[in-house]
């Protein structure tokens, strides 16, 4: 335990789904225009997780017009309304850079069977 | 001079979201109540400042001066004795506590600490500068100072010429700091942005010198 993570704990959420690397999620963003907020959705693959506690951030890719556009967003951020899994991925590492060379049919996630 | 002013402690750096839901970068410092132990004024020291201490020791191993320094003020040993410089020290009395409540979020500080030691350094890490090319023929001096005055005249080094040497442990204050949050129940202050020295070590906190609002 580090020293700090007393200060940490009052901004951690507990409502953080399980998930992981492969998984395609949907993030809503909340998202303030002048004095209006509204929930964008983010949907894609997670292609990876890192740091810990207050500072873990996981980075969502997806296809947007043809165009690959990733986000990176800090799990405990308050700017996150709600995180979905859809589905589970069944990949083999942690980091799935490999996923922003491939396009089609071969940037596909297998989905994990149980 | 300072107007408030407060002892503390490094704790480390983490971060936490402010009201727009962007990230702070903060430093914790442990800032446990201090007691008063002498008032020091410009009529019998010269000068006007608080001696302070925080913390508790055990009286059996404080030899006698120091014992009767505490005894004398009426308060229990601390761990050290520190001297915090004030402007006027008309509001202050010998056994007073001073807690982090003196500071509030928003304000901004002054933080005094000493900065960790790098040992005996290059000119690159101590003065920032350049070094010299990977390759174009460099050998054996990549990262050396380069000329270090002109030739025949003057014929020495001027004093005062950056060269490689001891870097760091050295007092370092980082103004206008702002005090993110101070939690009186914790004894806990956060400023945003980095604070000087290792974890553990002692720092002296005061409300900023230059304005800076």
């Amino acid at each position: 335990m580090k020293p700090t993570d007393l200060v940490d704990q009052s901004s951690l959420r507990d409502d953080v789904p399980e998930f992981a690397p492969g998984d395609t999620l949907k993030v809503h963003v909340r998202v303030v225009e002048g004095a209006k907020e509204r929930v964008q959705v983010f949907q894609g693959a997670v292609i990876r997780r890192q740091g810990g506690g207050v500072q873990e951030t996981f980075t969502v890719r997806k296809l947007s017009y043809g165009v690959g556009v990733e986000r990176t967003f800090p799990v405990h951020s308050p700017t996150i309304a709600k995180i979905e899994v859809v589905s589970r991925g069944d990949v083999r590492r942690a980091k799935l850079y490999y996923l922003r060379d491939r396009i089609g049919k071969a940037a596909k996630i297998k989905e994990k069977r149980d | 001079m300072a107007t408030k002013t407060i002892v503390g402690e490094k704790v480390g750096m983490t971060q936490v979201w402010d009201d727009d839901n962007n990230v702070v970068p903060v430093t914790v410092l442990r800032v446990t109540p201090c007691r008063i132990v002498q008032v020091k004024s410009p009529e019998t020291d010269g000068y006007s400042a608080l001696q302070v201490t925080y913390g508790n020791r055990d009286p059996r191993k404080l030899n006698k001066p120091a014992t009767g320094h505490y005894e004398r003020a009426g308060v229990d040993p601390g761990i050290r004795l520190v001297e915090l410089r004030v402007d006027d020290t008309s509001g202050y009395q010998v056994g007073q506590e001073i807690k982090v409540d003196v500071l509030e979020a928003g304000e901004r500080v002054d933080v005094t600490a000493v900065s960790k030691g790098r040992g005996f350094a290059g000119a690159m890490k101590r003065h920032n500068f350049k070094g010299q090319g990977a390759s174009h023929g460099n050998h054996k001096s990549h990262r050396a100072p380069g000329s270090i005055g002109q030739c025949a005249t003057p014929a020495r080094v001027f004093k005062g010429v950056r060269m490689a040497g001891r870097m760091g442990a050295e007092r370092v204050t980082v103004l206008n700091l702002k005090v993110v949050e101070a939690d009186v129940e914790r004894d806990l202050l956060l400023v945003k942005g980095a604070v000087p020295g290792p974890k553990g070590s002692l720092v002296l906190i005061r409300d900023a010198v230059k304005g800076g609002k």
